[in-house]
């Protein structure tokens, strides 16, 4: 039994079959790579495993466990984070405040407690911070922790995202083009820490992107998408050489 | 400029973070509690309903500043709250437990109206609490049986362990502790999980709900917490008033609540006492004015609301932070003088969210 598996999932909006019977399977401790054109469903594969959509069909089972139908708040808990293609951060909060939120399926205390603030409350909120902090350091966040997500530069944020879906501690990370908009240096920082998480933590990743050579370095098996459909598997290698990647890439001759 | 030096993270977690904020915050609990001896008995009831109406917005803060859900029905639960306290005096029980009781009862329906509007945001859960409102003055006004409707309700003398609470100096005190109490329960709220969870709620669903965080829990909760403090102030206002009636509760108390929190700055728990003052003095300074306008304009039905929805709209349009924003500016103009640039608090524009999963 695979730790992620994707059976047959499909979804429609109106009438655009946005992912078709799509399924495959992800080993633990392994990175896999989701690739394709724009559209080809990328995005929505990964709002219907981390229960954002539900699926018109199939299943995604996690850890042994089917997970198909239960919400994005009931699979968190499960060690499953992810991470927004335009970043979704809490814009009016700082770093900190961030990645502290991503921490919320590790909570212990109850809201009454937290109106007395109890000392048992301070002693988890200082677990909390010292946790947190070992992701600052591992991500290089420390120059930033006290400032808003609103002033910060783009590819700061992009970093604090990746933090705050490792502040929950996860055994499967989803990643949403981490890459994208990020400049080469920035990039090849993000491929070496996807590296280290995966590596060192033991995280396994599952990461949609664009940039091939992200990919080749740090995928060991690769999906192709195309129009909700799956088109190739196999090694980065094999998928960039498969006639219908090109295919969907470049168009047929 | 204040650098402060970290050396263990309950120098983040503590509510007051280094000595400035001891002395000062020191200096305002001494100025505050040495007031009803420099005070008339006039200021001294007029800072008595700053305080009860600074209790009331920092339930309202908590929904609207934290939680980023806006209700124009928080009269409402302050109704509640005063009734509920009324009657159950009325009945003998004794105070504290009346207005344990009195937060509890309005928590109670605060949770439901929260559960209620769980799929409502922004203009549409502002009309469903503005309908619960309505709703409520409605249900208040022809209950006879239980409330006295218009005829209206007369509300019990409180006495505190047998001694009874008459003079001026005494409520004031009374108010003063509950909200030291509210404001210290509200910040310790904020500094915990739930209180992150609440901003996370307010600043993207979509995230929130992929860490692990329920919305469907978190907004009932939050909804529960700002109707219990609201209907805590609500209690204390009865006394204030004397006599309840449900023209006391209308749609005017639910925008001066949204008033208050807005024009001290959302997001704030100072702004919530800023803006209560605002609030509490306004109405001096508008009988102040009537006196110097033409009778025409003076004795406008309408003129007051008119008034408070068109500081509402000039505070959005050009203020956002409100009093405390400002106050944050001319603190850091100061600080970097001569290098302050207007753009330092320039709002960005974000470009990149994901519109569609909201």
């Amino acid at each position: 039994m695979s730790y992620l598996a994707v059976t047959d999932l499909s979804i429609s909006f109106g009438g655009i079959r946005a992912v078709d019977d799509v399924s495959f399977e992800v080993e633990e401790g392994e990175v896999f790579a989701i690739i394709g054109p724009n559209g080809a469903g990328k995005t929505t594969l990964f709002n219907l495993v981390s229960g954002i959509y539900f699926p018109d069909g199939g299943s995604v089972r996690f850890a042994g466990r089917d997970i198909t139908s239960l919400p994005a708040h009931r699979i968190a808990p499960l060690g499953l984070a992810r991470t927004f293609q335009n970043i979704e951060l809490f814009e009016h909060a700082t770093v900190l405040q961030n990645l502290l939120i991503g921490r919320h399926v590790h909570r212990r205390s109850t809201a009454l407690s937290h109106l007395l603030f109890l000392p048992s409350v301070r002693r988890e909120e200082l677990e909390h911070r010292r946790r947190v902090e070992d992701v600052i350091d591992l991500l290089e966040l420390a120059h930033y922790r006290e400032q808003r997500i609103a002033n910060l530069p783009y590819g700061v944020r992009k970093v604090v995202e990746v933090g705050r879906a490792l502040c929950l501690e996860p055994k499967l990370l989803l990643l949403d083009e981490p890459t994208s908009g990020l400049n080469p240096e920035e990039s090849e920082d993000m491929g070496f820490w996807i590296e280290d998480i995966n590596r060192d933590l033991g995280v396994t990743v599952v990461m949609v992107a664009h940039d091939m050579g992200l990919v080749s370095r740090v995928a060991g098996r690769v999906l192709a998408l195309n129009e909700g459909r799956v088109i190739a598997e196999g090694s980065p290698a094999e998928v960039q050489k498969n006639p219908a990647v090109v295919d969907a890439y470049l168009g047929a001759d | 400029m204040r650098f402060l030096f970290k050396t263990h993270y309950n120098q983040d977690i503590d509510h007051l973070k280094h000595g400035g904020d001891r002395f000062w915050y020191g200096l305002l609990l001494v100025l505050v509690v040495a007031a009803p001896a420099a005070l008339d008995t006039f200021y001294l009831g007029e800072l008595n309903l700053v305080m009860i109406y600074a209790i009331a917005g920092v339930g309202l803060m908590l929904l609207v500043g934290y939680t980023g859900q806006v209700s124009l029905g928080h009269a409402a639960f302050l109704a509640i709250g005063a009734y509920t306290h009324s009657l159950l005096l009325g009945a003998g029980l004794p105070f504290l437990l009346s207005i344990v009781a009195a937060v509890l009862v309005s928590a109670l329906v605060g949770a439901g109206v929260g559960w209620i509007a769980l799929r409502m945001t922004g203009i549409y859960l502002a009309i469903a609490t503005l309908a619960f409102a309505m709703l409520t003055e409605q249900t208040i006004s022809r209950a006879e049986w239980l409330t006295g409707g218009f005829r209206g309700l007369a509300v019990p003398q409180p006495s505190l362990f047998g001694m009874p609470l008459t003079e001026g100096w005494q409520r004031y005190y009374l108010t003063l502790a509950l909200l030291v109490v509210t404001l210290l329960a509200a910040l310790n709220i904020l500094r915990s999980s739930t209180g992150r969870a609440m901003v996370a709620i307010r600043d993207s669903e979509i995230s929130a709900e992929s860490v692990g965080i329920n919305l469907a829990v978190y907004k009932t909760l939050a909804f529960a917490l700002s109707a219990g403090i609201t209907g805590l102030a609500g209690a204390l206002f009865a006394h204030r008033l004397g006599y309840l009636s449900p023209d006391a509760f209308t749609f005017l108390i639910s925008l001066q609540l949204l008033l208050m929190v807005v024009v001290g700055g959302v997001g704030s728990m100072r702004g919530v006492i800023y803006g209560a003052l605002f609030i509490g003095f306004l109405p001096q300074l508008l009988a102040i004015a009537r006196d110097t306008l033409p009778p025409q304009i003076a004795q406008a039905p309408g003129l007051e609301p008119g008034i408070f929805g068109l500081i509402l709209v000039l505070v959005i349009l050009f203020e956002p932070q409100g009093i405390f924003g400002r106050w944050l500016k001319i603190k850091s103009y100061f600080q970097l003088f001569p290098l302050y640039r207007r753009a330092t608090h320039r709002r960005q524009k974000t470009y990149l969210r994901t519109e569609r999963l909201r």
